[in-house]
């Protein structure tokens, strides 16, 4: 049944490319059912599920030269990301319900993104994977190129590039290891339990590990993500920020981590005080949050704020996947879900609300036009989203960031120190940019009160309740998340992982 | 006597309906048919012509075993059935391809030629003679030159048939000159003869030198690709997507035979720490060349004809890995990607002529705005130019995947492996150049005052199906790999 | 029953955001009242006779092996008392914001929200569940200050949020420390720890290795605890930012925060810092105690110094939770066994409770009347913008002067009890800091009498010869508020009636 989220979403894109020109509307009603009907499918399955388990949805044969097999699993945190993905698919087409220019090309592409990665966090053979990984990103570039903004070729093709040269990193990696272990299979389960040798896994750790986290933005590969991001219309930054970059994240932790777990595994000595790849990634995770945060602090484009900010935000997920104990992989897991909703709130209200209406992103022209008395609902949610974002307690981000910083400090005290500070500037960049879009206090007699901005449509309205209400769910009550997360952290995949010499 | 000669007719058969198609059409088209419109006699040819190759293929498909004469100069097989009917599947799109053409009036030999060089290919993969390789090498190559050199308008093809002619002479010069050579240490033209000739004599480095050299010609491998460029620039539209389809497929299957079967005792190793002289370490030197020269020079390129044409010899670096492997599942390999290689190439050259002879030439500017004009074509060439950069789930990803598997798992994976993250690596590069192409198809407006493409139904439907081809086998490529592997074992070769 | 009382203000400011600028103010009203009735009825089902928790609800909510944290409320008299305070003062408040006109549905929904999150302080029962409420509460107290504020509202609304956010952080991260090594968030299970002479030697023991001794990593986990809880009261030097947020929010939202919020951070000294760091506060105590005398005496010589009456009432209100943290710190001095003081630490803490509520009350009161004045003025309210008001509005300056007085101290109102119990308390504890803190209650009667005579006796200023005076339904509105002023001046057991106990049982459950 959750195989059907893939399926319903392509088919509604090819539905999509075949409409006759001119049926906006149909388009958008098309594009919004097929996305419910996806997000529905999530739920049940999200509900049904017996905690623990690798569920199979699917599995058969597909190319037995290869011992390649069409095979489809879900465990608790497939099912999250899924989940997640549901929900930034619906609000998503809710936020691009103005698109007048080619609709329903922009919601073809989008519902073709969307099966792609409802099939990456499907996949439980690695080809599979890779198939599907790749997949996402032509509509990516597409999404970006035709109907994004500033420097959109640009940026469309910065982010096909690192992505692709990132998944070649991972392809090399994969056939590495399927060769090494000859024993015929592709499946997660089948190569994760053959014993490669650990100089092989001191080697294809991180070349699979960098592969799949030049997606999810680790410093210093992170360049195309703001540039990216900044370039993509609205519906594409909520689903590339939100959803996409986690593709990386769960790869590193699915793939990566799963395969090749003594990759982990410290050195025989140490070069400038690092012991292990462990202890490299968790530092460049830790630069990131830093970096993001730093960079942040000083932008002047509203959308590169948030841009930059994202990155801040999976430097915490890769430090959390880096702690290797419970609680830090869980709230690396529940950070990817929250960012993802925060992420696309944030590009929602920038994107959308903002930019849409206002034309213009920089901070110093959006002050003056006194956008908490013009359009409040986008102010309130933007300082909703803001908290949310800086970690304030009540909201999916504090939850999250307190397990990483938790599982930190077990296992790196000295990064969690730094990971605080980089909180606490999380705090200021926020602050500043809510405070000098939404509530400057300078005035400029440019703007004629004559010429209201268009008020905030009911589909946008719609969009922000349901992310605010699921990032405010999952804030008061993780333990949704965890239930499902936690049982399939501590199943037979990873048990590379707990066992490992780290502990 | 009598018994020999029908035999020989027996295997021949297939070639022998070809060649008899070729005369037929060209009997039909110079009697009947010199008043009608070109397009009429275009029509009819391709008509005639296709049937004549869908009769080859009945019989071919209906031939069963394995037979040799006269000492491997003549063989049949599962495989060499397989090869052949694959060329004529694309020397049939081609034809359909041409009946569109406005570039000659010359419609009978246009055809006559096409067909002929098609008989030239069946023979060069039906073969395990060194003689027998060269007529037929020399009967594809003379008839491309003159394919080429068709479009006695364009200066472009006159420049591109010539170049081409004097480096396949000069090839074909090394080439003889290997072959006489390896006549000469083992005093025989059959492969299995040629193949007890002890390792690395010094005269036997020179014969593996010059066939790579000559063969390395026929497949546009850096650095014997100077003509590549030009022909595929200048050639009319069908004789260039039967240069870089058919005639490739033809030339690396045979490039894998000699080099598989022949020089078998030879073989070195590419393997980094361990290098070992052989012929293997020339093919991996050939194939990083041609990647590296392909697909930096693509960056540049501003036409699309140049850039499949630099892409053909980059894909040449990645299909000679196959005969770096040198197993029988490098062999399986290397036949999907060629064949599916071919396939999208034709559906490529398709698109481009459509374009030519609607907005004069091939530059990529006049491919603006291409997905709203003419979206069947632009969805075509969307796929073929996607399956050339390796995405998934088309071929050409799984070509290049299974191309790569079967490299390391050929030999110790620690040493070959670079050659593995060299191609991975190019193959990233490229998707710049190609997603360049599918920015102007579908990204780019259409320009200002540029007429309508009126897409002819027939190209839409050649475009439609070689696409739809490429899905498949990209979606499921079982179908087309167990073929090739069951060929492959069933000829225990 | 709780956790109801908690949600309750959080519906009632989503349905005033749907009802419209004309029915916000009703609604909010409704909410407000609503929360109350349900507070009284929580007052009179508590049990006098018991001092701990009780309506205590448990559920387990994150159970993960390393961070194990339930959802853990209830209450005794101290969060009692703090419950009903927050639930009269929020209607006060309301009722002082006629003024307002601009965004009024978001105004009183931002109201609610902080009513609620004062609500969830009160009866947190561990660390997160208590962090959550007062990070939360911070949001609308900002915007309530800056959006509808007076000139310079952003830069005091800014400053509020930086001091009490670095206090915050502080508070977060020694308390992040204390659980990673204890693994409890849990305020009961931390205390007995910390009775048991265990807590900082566990705390110690897992810090280790690094440079400071471990007497100093003690006083660091308290200095953070302190730093948020200090600049919340506000503790002098501490207190900067309270006469500019005071002053420059709108009248009814100062209600808010000097009636409530101040609060929170005198119960989180009270439920907090004085079971769980007492030894490290034994430790500084010399310094602490200063630091209350200073509070309430610089504050109050500040008072006198202003010429805006909010100012003047923003002093006072330092003033006065500063007797608060004198009693506090001068029960932590002796400790143990000393059984002779008992009656002396009951009396300071029974006084800390009294003044607690009743200056909640009072400045609550007071700021109305402020409120009142500048809506009749038309903004204006300067010490010498007014004089002899009392001619024209007599009634106005009956109860504005009950107000005062019982602000001042005057037996028989309020405001007595609680500075007496905690004088009496506080003397024999500590002579010395007791006896200059007398100073402060000079000056303190010295600028309530100054307010009086400036702004209510002498010459009519001829500017408010029309000043009206109070209408039938603002009196009726304020007696309830000064009858509560006499009544618990005149039978403090009201209120000491349901916390005594709880009193006793802190003094001993800490062996005080």
């Amino acid at each position: 049944m959750l195989a059907w989220t893939i399926y319903i979403s392509f088919l509604g894109a090819a539905a999509m490319f075949l409409l006759p020109k001119g049926s906006t509307a149909v388009a958008r009603i098309l594009a919004l059912l097929t996305a419910a009907a996806g997000f529905a499918i999530a739920l049940s399955a999200f509900v049904h599920h017996r905690t623990g388990e690798m569920l199979t949805v699917t599995d058969a044969t597909w190319i037995p030269s290869l011992g390649i097999r069409y095979h489809l699993a879900a465990d608790g945190i497939s099912l999250s990301l899924i989940l997640l993905t549901g929900i930034i698919a619906i609000t998503g087409i809710l936020f691009s319900w103005n698109i007048e220019d080619r609709t329903k090309e922009f919601f073809a592409f989008y519902l073709l993104l969307i099966g792609a990665v409802y099939g990456v966090f499907l996949s439980y053979d690695l080809f599979l994977l890779f198939v599907f990984y790749e997949i996402v990103i032509i509509p990516k570039y597409f999404l970006i190129a035709i109907w994004g903004s500033t420097r959109r070729e640009y940026g469309a093709m910065k982010l096909a590039i690192y992505s692709f040269v990132g998944s070649a990193m991972v392809l090399v990696g994969l056939i590495a290891a399927y060769v090494v272990a000859g024993s015929h299979t592709m499946s997660l389960g089948g190569l994760a339990g053959y014993p490669f040798s650990p100089h092989f896994q001191m080697l294809a750790f991180p070349l699979v590990f960098v592969g799949f986290a030049i997606l999810a933005g680790l410093w210093p590969f992170h360049t195309w993500a703001p540039t990216g991001h900044v370039a993509a219309p609205t519906a594409a930054s909520m689903l590339l920020a939100g959803v996409v970059m986690k593709l990386g994240a769960y790869g590193c932790l699915r793939v990566a981590m799963t395969l090749f777990p003594l990759g982990l595994a410290p050195w025989s000595h140490h070069i400038l005080g690092l012991g292990s790849w462990r202890d490299v990634f968790a530092l460049l995770a830790v630069v990131g949050i830093i970096y993001g945060a730093l960079v942040a602090l000083v932008q002047k484009d509203f959308k590169f704020v948030i841009g930059y900010s994202s990155v801040s935000h999976m430097g915490f997920i890769l430090l959390g996947l880096m702690t290797l104990n419970q609680i830090g992989l869980s709230g690396a897991v529940v950070q990817m879900f929250s960012h993802g909703i925060l992420a696309g709130l944030l590009f929602a209200v920038v994107g959308r609300m903002v930019y849409a209406r206002t034309h213009t992103r920089e901070l110093s022209a959006l002050g003056p036009m006194g956008l908490n008395h013009t359009i409040p609902f986008a102010a309130v949610t933007f300082v909703i989203a803001g908290m949310a974002s800086m970690g304030l307690p009540g909201f999916s981000g504090f939850v999250a960031e307190l397990m990483i910083v938790i599982g930190a400090w077990h296992a790196f005290p000295a990064l969690a120190l730094c990971v605080g500070f980089g909180i606490l500037i999380g705090v200021v960049y926020v602050w500043r940019a809510m405070q000098k879009a939404f509530f400057s206090e300078s005035r400029s007699a440019a703007l004629p009160p004559g010429h209201p901005l268009p008020p905030i449509t009911i589909p946008e309205k719609l969009g922000a309740i349901i992310l605010i209400a699921t990032s405010v769910l999952i804030g008061i009550y993780p333990q949704v998340l965890l239930n499902i997360i936690v049982p399939a952290l501590n199943g037979p995949l990873f048990s590379g992982i707990r066992t490992g010499s780290w502990q | 006597m009598n018994s020999i000669y029908s035999q020989l007719l027996h295997l021949a058969m297939p070639q022998v309906i070809v060649v008899a198609t070729a005369l037929l059409v060209m009997a039909v088209d110079l009697l009947f048919l010199k008043q009608s419109a070109t397009r009429t006699r275009f029509a009819v040819a391709a008509t005639l012509a296709s049937l004549g190759c869908l009769a080859a293929i009945a019989r071919i498909v209906t031939t069963c075993g394995s037979a040799s004469i006269f000492n491997g100069m003549l063989i049949a097989n599962p495989l060499t059935h397989l090869v052949q009917v694959a060329l004529l599947v694309l020397t049939i799109f081609t034809l359909l391809l041409s009946v569109n053409s406005t570039f000659t009036e010359h419609v009978g030999e246009f055809v006559l030629l096409l067909l002929v060089a098609t008989a030239g290919m069946m023979f060069l993969v039906g073969t395990q003679d060194l003689l027998v390789i060269f007529i037929s090498l020399e009967l594809l190559s003379l008839s491309a030159y003159i394919l080429a050199a068709f479009n006695k308008r364009s200066l472009q093809s006159w420049e591109a048939a010539l170049k081409y002619f004097l480096f396949g002479g000069m090839s074909a010069a090394f080439l003889l000159f290997g072959f006489s050579l390896l006549y000469g240490l083992s005093n025989s033209t059959g492969f299995a003869h040629i193949a007890s000739v002890p390792a690395l004599n010094p005269l036997l480095v020179i014969a593996i030198v010059t066939t790579a050299i000559g063969l390395g010609f026929k497949v546009a491998a850096a650095p014997f690709h100077f003509w590549a460029p030009d022909v595929y620039q200048g050639a009319p539209a069908p004789s260039a997507a039967f240069i870089a389809s058919g005639s490739k497929v033809a030339s690396f299957f045979i490039f894998f035979q000699l080099m598989a079967l022949r020089f078998a005792g030879a073989e070195g190793s590419a393997a980094l720490p361990h290098f070992v002289r052989g012929w293997v370490p020339v093919v991996a030197l050939m194939a990083v060349a041609s990647m590296l020269l392909g697909n930096l020079v693509a960056l540049r390129q501003t036409g699309l004809r140049r850039l499949l044409a630099y892409s053909a010899i980059a894909h040449a670096g990645y299909m000679l890995l196959a005969i770096v492997g040198h197993t029988q599942q490098s062999l399986a390999a290397l036949l999907y990607y060629v064949i599916t290689y071919a396939l999208g190439t034709i559906g490529a050259f398709a698109v481009i002529s459509v374009v030519e002879d609607q907005r004069g030439s091939d530059q990529l500017s006049n491919f603006d705005g291409l997905g709203k004009q003419a979206p069947a074509l632009s969805f075509g060439l969307a796929i073929f130019i996607l399956s050339l950069a390796g995405i998934p789930p088309l071929a050409g990803f799984f070509a290049k995947f299974f191309l790569f598997v079967t490299l390391l798992q050929s030999s110790a994976p620690a040493g070959i492996v670079w050659l593995v993250v060299l191609a991975i690596a190019m193959s990233a590069v490229s998707l710049y150049y190609y997603l360049r192409v599918l920015k102007r198809v579908y990204v780019a407006p259409v320009p200002a005052g540029a007429a309508e493409i009126k897409s002819p139904l027939l190209s839409q439907a050649i475009v439609l199906i070689l696409a739809g081809s490429v899905i498949l086998f990209g979606a499921a490529p079982h179908l087309l790999l167990r073929w090739i592997e069951a060929a492959i074992t069933a000829s225990g070769s | 029953m709780l956790t109801l009382l908690t949600l309750l203000p959080v519906l009632g400011a989503l349905v005033v955001l749907v009802a419209g600028k004309n029915l916000a103010r009703a609604t909010a009203f409704v909410f407000s009242f609503a929360a109350l009735a349900l507070t009284l009825v929580l007052w009179f089902h508590f049990d006098r006779g018991s001092g701990a928790l009780q309506f205590v609800e448990t559920r387990p909510w994150i159970q993960l092996t390393q961070l194990n944290v339930d959802y853990h409320v209830g209450v005794d008299g101290l969060g009692l008392l703090m419950l009903l305070l927050s639930a009269i003062v929020v209607p006060i408040g309301m009722a002082a914001s006629s003024q307002i006109q601009q965004r009024v549905p978001l105004y009183y929904a931002l109201i609610l929200l902080f009513q609620a999150c004062l609500f969830g302080t009160f009866i947190a029962q561990n660390f997160f569940l208590f962090f959550l409420f007062w990070e939360l509460s911070l949001i609308p107290a900002f915007f309530l200050i800056k959006l509808w504020g007076g000139p310079r509202a952003t830069r005091a609304a800014t400053q509020f949020l930086v001091y009490t956010m670095v206090g915050s952080v502080a508070m977060l991260l020694s308390f992040l420390a204390i659980f990673l090594t204890t693994h409890t968030f849990d305020f009961a299970q931390l205390a007995a720890l910390a009775q048991n002479n265990q807590l900082m030697p566990l705390v110690l023991g897992n810090l280790a290795g690094h440079r400071f001794t471990p007497h100093h990593i003690a006083l660091l986990l308290f200095a953070g605890a302190f730093l948020g809880f200090a600049v919340k009261v506000p503790l002098f030097p501490f207190h900067t930012w309270l006469p500019a947020a005071y002053s420059e929010a709108p009248t009814g939202i100062t209600i808010l925060l000097t009636g409530a919020m101040s609060k929170m951070g005198v119960y989180g000294f009270l439920r907090i810092l004085l079971p769980i760091f007492y030894p490290q506060m034994q430790q500084v105590l010399t310094p602490l105690l200063w630091l209350a005398a200073a509070t309430i005496v610089f504050s109050a010589y500040a008072a006198l110094a202003q010429k805006d009456l909010k100012r003047i009432f923003a002093y006072s209100s330092i003033n006065h939770l500063g007797y608060c943290l004198l009693a506090i710190f001068a029960v932590v001095k002796f400790t143990g066994a000393d059984a002779g003081l008992t009656a002396e630490k009951s009396a300071a803490l029974n006084g800390v409770f009294l003044q607690m509520f009743n200056h909640g009350l009072t400045a609550a009161t007071l700021f109305w009347f402020v409120a009142l004045l500048e809506k009749r003025s038309g903004g204006l309210r300067g010490l010498n913008d007014f004089g002899g008001l009392r001619k024209v509005a007599p009634v106005f300056t009956g109860l504005m002067g009950i107000a005062i007085f019982s602000s001042l101290g005057l037996p028989g109102l309020n405001g007595f009890i609680g500075e007496f119990l905690i004088f009496k308390g506080t003397f024999p504890l500590t002579c010395w800091a007791t006896s200059l803190a007398v100073l402060g209650l000079l000056a303190t009667a010295l600028f309530f009498l100054t307010v009086l005579q400036r702004v209510f006796s002498g010459p009519l200023n001829p500017k408010w010869a029309t000043f009206p005076d109070l209408t039938t339904g603002e009196r009726l509105t304020l007696i309830p508020a000064i009858a509560l002023m006499f009544a618990l001046g005149l039978c403090p057991q009201l209120v000491l009636g349901v916390v005594n106990n709880t009193v006793i049982q802190m003094v001993q459950h800490l062996r005080f």
